[in-house]
């Protein structure tokens, strides 16, 4: 629990992102959307992937789907999965593992839906492009894995198209589909964050219990440190197509070490005293096109000195893996009074 | 509990005791009502009987609240409660269906027309989306300045007015002949503020004016917002979702569930002991940052469509505590404590 994510024993390990690098040739230049970040996933645990936009964090996700939209490309690196690279595998072998053995949720759950189709039908195609089995077996299994992620009356749902459902319900849908075949790695890239958050925590219960029943390795992909700090078990932060910080979530949310990383969390209200200032980061997310050198942080960041013109490594510290020459060491620095401790305990 | 005939009353409604000023903004009963207009052939159907009249969404519901000179208010809903409406009613942007609007303790209905502008120039609105608020094809310096222009309120040099704007929100002067894309989501809400501000406004309507933001930066414009409160001694009403922004920026919190507020009361007491049971879920719901409790405790069920809101308490349906009163009869928003309302019918079981 407390290990860092990259020392687990190898034989949890289901996939291994290895320096993985992807490119979008545009016009103003090679754009490094994820430039080197290498992690790993074991069963049953949840990775809570956090950035700001245009961090990464999604095109990390669809580079290990292969989901990439052109022009963008895998420029480097491994995913490996069980004895396979998946970045290198021909996409007709890649497109037998999506749906089966990796599956994806979306934000909008409407990407996953086709709009005209009944859910059942959708689902049956599911199973069917996947595996070798009558159309009442795959229905019989559509049925009940609608029952798993809490949608009531399974057998009526399944005749109904996706316009029925509510937002909530039709995440809930997707999730169904996601996870139809019982796959070894899902990426769920910002699920709840359109839904309210009574529906929110429906879901997220849900996603807990079955990763938990299913021993399924998971992606939370997320601009919310909340959401995942009561989800997941391991957290990585994205600043400009790298990773920042790696740990376990409880030393990632309590003891920072990159300045980013306390800077988000001590940004947020419920950190701050009521009323207060809140601590804010300076400046502005950078551009890609244009990122300074060494640190991409660099320019907003208060520890910031000469040393970090060069490119700090990912290393490990006392708490976390973390890509700063001047890591925070201890607690998180500044007020932490206010509401957070106490209130709800 | 249908909306009776509107009394103006001279005493203050919610919260205010005896001896305090009239607040600044007080809305009576307000409602809102949505319905989609039937076309020719559907009317002669309806009439003849043989088609049913359109369905009716009650947005807001008999709305009660008043909002003191300086105060910040929150208001606290998910999706589809009739928080954004509200605002917009508040904003002057959308017409209420009923109930009356005072602002500064005069009735909007009644005002002469020179009033009536005056009082909407003084209400102000930040949206939540600014790439969507802003319109890209006219530069930043004409957006913040063409209100002000209209109305005559630019005394001496139009770009010198423009700057001092945007000096304000802390955008560089220097851009003011960009467009609305050149921007960052956050330099754009910062715009989108000095556009509001730019008539001297005293009320600003937020409505959810950070969501739309990056974490790091919704800190940055939040602090923009409490600063600017000081320096221009502005009232807020604070249209969010978003618990922890409320509990931060908000003196007083009203919570709304289809339609209605369900409780009102100071933020500190809201979120120290909250009273009614939706606001009890709602922020047991609010993900925390916080490691220690692991378990998500879901409250059951959906969102009722506003089209057909249950019965009774809205809320009952999914209310561990409902009993069949609930089911029955609206609970009326009365005070349950000095500055403190809350509708529930478990406050009369004592």
């Amino acid at each position: 629990m407390n290990a860092p994510a990259p020392q687990a024993a190898a034989d949890d390990v289901v996939l291994d992102v290895r320096d993985l690098k992807t490119c979008f040739p545009t016009p103003g230049g090679r754009v490094m959307a994820v430039d080197g970040v290498s992690i790993r996933l074991r069963r049953g645990r949840i990775l809570g992937l956090v950035g700001e936009s245009g961090s990464g964090k999604s095109v990390l996700g669809l580079s290990i789907m292969r989901l990439l939209a052109e022009p963008g490309f895998i420029a480097g690196g491994e995913i490996r999965y069980g004895d396979m690279n998946l970045a290198a595998v021909p996409d007709e072998a890649m497109r037998s593992l999506r749906g089966k053995r990796l599956a994806m949720i979306f934000q909008d759950p409407m990407m996953t839906l086709n709009p005209v189709l009944r859910i059942e039908t959708q689902m049956v195609e599911a199973i069917l492009a996947h595996e070798d089995v009558s159309r009442e077996e795959a229905r019989r299994r559509s049925r009940d894995a609608l029952g798993q992620v809490g949608i009531p009356s399974p057998e009526e749902r399944l005749r109904a198209y996706p316009h029925q459902f509510s937002g909530g319900m039709r995440q809930r849908v997707s999730m169904a589909i996601a996870l139809l075949h019982r796959p070894d790695v899902i990426i769920a890239d910002e699920p709840t964050t359109a839904l309210d958050v009574t529906i929110q925590s429906q879901i997220l219960s849900e996603v807990q219990s079955l990763v938990e029943r299913f021993h399924t390795a998971l992606i939370w992909i997320t601009h919310d440190l909340s959401v995942v700090s009561r989800l997941a078990d391991d957290i990585a932060v994205m600043y400009a197509g790298r990773i920042v910080e790696l740990g376990a979530v409880d030393n990632v949310v309590n003891r920072p070490s990159h300045p980013y990383t306390a800077g988000l969390i001590n940004s947020l209200p419920s950190r701050n005293r009521r009323g207060s200032r809140l601590q804010q980061i300076p400046g502005m997310t950078p551009n890609l096109l244009n990122l300074p050198q060494g640190c991409a942080f660099r320019t907003r960041c208060g520890r910031a000195d000469d040393a970090c013109i060069r490119e700090p490594a990912l290393l490990e510290g006392p708490t976390s893996f973390r890509r700063c020459f001047h890591p925070l060491e201890g607690s998180l620095e500044g007020p932490l009074e206010g509401p957070l401790e106490g209130v709800d305990a | 509990m249908t909306p009776t005939a509107p009394t103006i009353q001279p005493a203050p409604p919610s919260g205010a005791s005896a001896g305090e000023p009239a607040p600044m903004l007080r809305l009576e009963g307000i409602r809102k009502h949505f319905q989609r207009k039937p076309d020719i052939l559907r009317r002669a159907l309806i009439r003849a009987g043989m088609a049913r009249p359109p369905q009716v969404v009650h947005a807001v519901d008999s709305v009660d609240l008043s909002i003191r000179k300086g105060e910040v208010v929150g208001l606290v809903g998910e999706s589809g409660c009739g928080k954004s409406t509200l605002g917009r009613i508040v904003a002057g942007i959308l017409p209420q269906s009923g109930g009356r609007i005072a602002f500064n303790g005069r009735d909007m209905a009644k005002m002469t027309r020179r009033e009536y502008q005056a009082a909407q120039l003084d209400i102000q609105m930040v949206f939540q989306n600014p790439f969507a608020s802003l319109n890209p094809r006219i530069k930043i310096a004409d957006a913040i300045a063409e209100a002000p222009a209209y109305h005559g309120l630019i005394e001496g040099d139009r770009n010198a007015f423009v700057d001092e704007q945007l000096l304000r929100v802390g955008i560089d002067p220097s851009y003011k002949n960009r467009f609305a894309h050149q921007f960052s989501g956050g330099q754009r809400q910062r715009i989108a503020i000095a556009r509001a501000l730019s008539v001297d406004p005293a009320f600003i309507v937020c409505d959810e004016a950070v969501a739309a933001l990056d974490v790091s930066i919704q800190a940055q414009v939040l602090n923009l917002f409490m600063d600017l409160k000081e320096r221009l001694d502005l009232t807020y009403l604070f249209i969010s979702h978003d618990l922890g922004v409320i509990e931060h920026i908000s003196d007083r919190a009203a919570i709304m569930y289809l339609g209605r507020i369900v409780e009102e009361a100071p933020t500190e007491d809201v979120f120290r002991a909250p009273n009614h049971p939706y606001t009890q879920a709602l922020l047991e719901e609010v993900p925390r940052i916080d490691t220690s409790r692991r378990k998500f405790h879901a409250i059951r069920g959906e969102l009722p469509s506003p089209l057909a809101p249950p019965p009774g308490c809205h809320f009952h349906p999914r209310c561990p505590h409902a009993f069949d009163r609930c089911r029955a009869e609206a609970p009326r928003l009365r005070e349950i404590a000095p500055g403190r309302r809350s509708a529930c019918h478990l406050n009369d079981r004592g």
